[in-house]
């Protein structure tokens, strides 16, 4: 795979290269997809450690002492009153209550003293959302930054990931509960930790300064290997977070899907508030719009983005991604179908290329982590 | 059948074609290269026998977890016989590509389109690119 010389480059690029990474281009940055099979990288996460450089997502913070107040004005789910280290779920609408992202938004100490803001926002998203915010910012004490350029963000993911990491962090990563995070040390460095992921497994994480990833990355490397850890790339983060039922921005959201269609109910805080949105929202609740639903297929040949969903002779849908799942070894979909056959059990078929094949309609998730 | 022996096209099928009771016969396959490239394969459509094809034409396709890839018929002719056993151990596909991993027999009915084909050799520098 040849990757054009503009494309944009992590701190790990020459960490990819020189281990086998097979570099692709993806929202403008060149990244791995794989550097075994993706298959092998896929239950190395499920079993034991995943390791990921997710360096490309962007990441914003929001000083000055209207920063919680802005960031209410503007995301589906109630930022107001979080405590310093939690982390939530969130999406950002338009006024027609259309889908601009799907964010992570932070409430963290500062080194000297009181609290800020930050923001992870999907790779593709990152200028749209900062212009979004830059549009809004108007009368509001608010210092915005991006931050995407000075700090690289792997994640650590998969059961034995705490484990591993927890020796090497000079604060106990385990009493995290799950979306906190802290600033701490790792391997000496100065990073900021999180238990969060999108992959299903338990996991963290790590946001730290350009400099010091590659030596934290190696010595995740060095130390993680015996315990079954291997370097995963974008292409089982992809079959890692479909099983687990997570949304990817450009397949299950985008700005022609209204917030209520998503079935993100718990990032959606309507009580008492308003945001760019809400009304729109509300209005859409009432309507009869397709619902993002669960597809599982029988054999081998999986319906991917675009296959239409029928019942009988009738669409009723269409699916916006979809894969051949390792874990359950069966084709499985996201699809939004009309609410009539989106309840599980729902016998349907889904055109692959011109033949029908079975499809049931299934709870979502598809994939749950046993519980520790 | 050996590498050295096949014509390859820039979709990376392979075929050997040997002449047989004065009819040209072509056994088609996909390299090893594009089946690594590949990797995690799940599923194959096979070829349809009596189909009439023409070279560059798709007539099946393979599908690993990343993606589904077209397979497209390197030559014109008819396809006369399938590895119908093939799909159930993909494993061939990479392992022994030119043996148990065969994919299609096909009667050439246009040998011109062979002339675009390459050789082993400048097959093998077209991936080394």
């Amino acid at each position: 795979m040849e990757t054009s010389e503009t494309l944009l480059e992590t701190p790990l690029g020459g960490w990819h290269a020189a281990h086998g990474g097979r570099m692709v281009e993806f929202a403008g940055w060149s990244m791995p997809i794989q550097y075994s099979t993706i298959i092998e990288e896929h239950q190395a996460t499920r079993r034991a450690i995943g390791l990921f450089d997710v360096s490309h997502m962007g990441r914003f913070v929001f000083l000055g002492k209207d920063a919680e107040m802005f960031l209410e004005g503007l995301t589906t789910r109630r930022i107001a009153g979080m405590h310093v280290g939690q982390i939530r779920y969130s999406l950002l609408t338009n006024a027609q209550g259309m889908i601009l992202d799907d964010i992570l938004v932070y409430r963290l100490a500062r080194a000297g003293g009181g609290d800020f803001f930050a923001m992870v926002v999907n790779a593709g998203n990152r200028n749209k959302v900062k212009n979004w915010i830059l549009q809004h910012q108007a009368g509001f004490d608010l210092g915005f930054e991006d931050r995407t350029f000075d700090s690289a963000m792997i994640a650590v993911q998969g059961p034995r990931a705490l484990p591993l990491i927890a020796p090497h962090c000079r604060d106990e990563p385990l009493s995290l509960t799950y979306y906190t995070g802290f600033r701490t040390e790792l391997f000496g460095a100065e990073v900021l930790l999180s238990r969060t992921g999108y992959t299903g497994e338990d996991g963290c994480e790590i946001v730290g300064p350009n400099e010091d990833v590659v030596a934290i990355w190696e010595r995740l490397v060095e130390l993680g290997t015996p315990e079954g850890l291997r370097p995963a790339g974008l292409g089982c983060r992809d079959t890692l977070r479909l099983e687990a039922a997570m949304p990817l921005y450009g397949h299950e959201l985008s700005d022609a899907i209204s917030a209520a269609q998503t079935g993100l109910d718990f990032a959606i805080h309507l009580k008492n508030r308003q945001f760019v949105g809400r009304e729109s929202i509300v209005a859409a609740r009432k309507m009869v719009l397709p619902r993002r639903v669960g597809l599982q297929l029988e054999g081998r040949r999986a319906a991917r983005e675009g296959a239409t969903v029928f019942r009988g002779t009738t669409p009723v849908g269409g699916v916006t991604s979809g894969g051949f799942s390792p874990t359950l070894e069966r084709p499985i979909a996201m699809a939004y179908l009309e609410p009539t056959v989106a309840e599980p059990g729902t016998a349907l078929e889904v055109d692959i290329r011109g033949t029908r094949h079975h499809a049931v309609v299934t709870p979502l998730p598809f994939y749950q982590r046993p519980n520790p | 059948m050996k590498p050295e022996d096949c014509l390859y096209s820039e979709t990376h099928e392979w075929v050997f074609v040997e002449n047989r009771n004065g009819e040209t016969l072509g056994t088609v396959g996909i390299s090893k290269f594009a089946i690594d490239q590949l990797t995690d394969l799940v599923y194959m459509e096979l070829p349809q026998v009596g189909q009439d094809v023409a070279a560059g034409e798709e007539f099946g396709e393979v599908e690993s977890v990343k993606a589904v890839s077209p397979l497209y018929s390197p030559v014109s002719g008819v396809v006369t016989e399938v590895n119908a056993d093939l799909p159930n151990r993909l494993e061939s596909l990479g392992d022994d590509p030119y043996e148990t991993g065969w994919i299609a027999k096909l009667k050439i009915s246009d040998s011109a389109p062979l002339a675009k084909l390459m050789d082993f050799k400048t097959y093998q520098a077209q991936c080394q690119n």
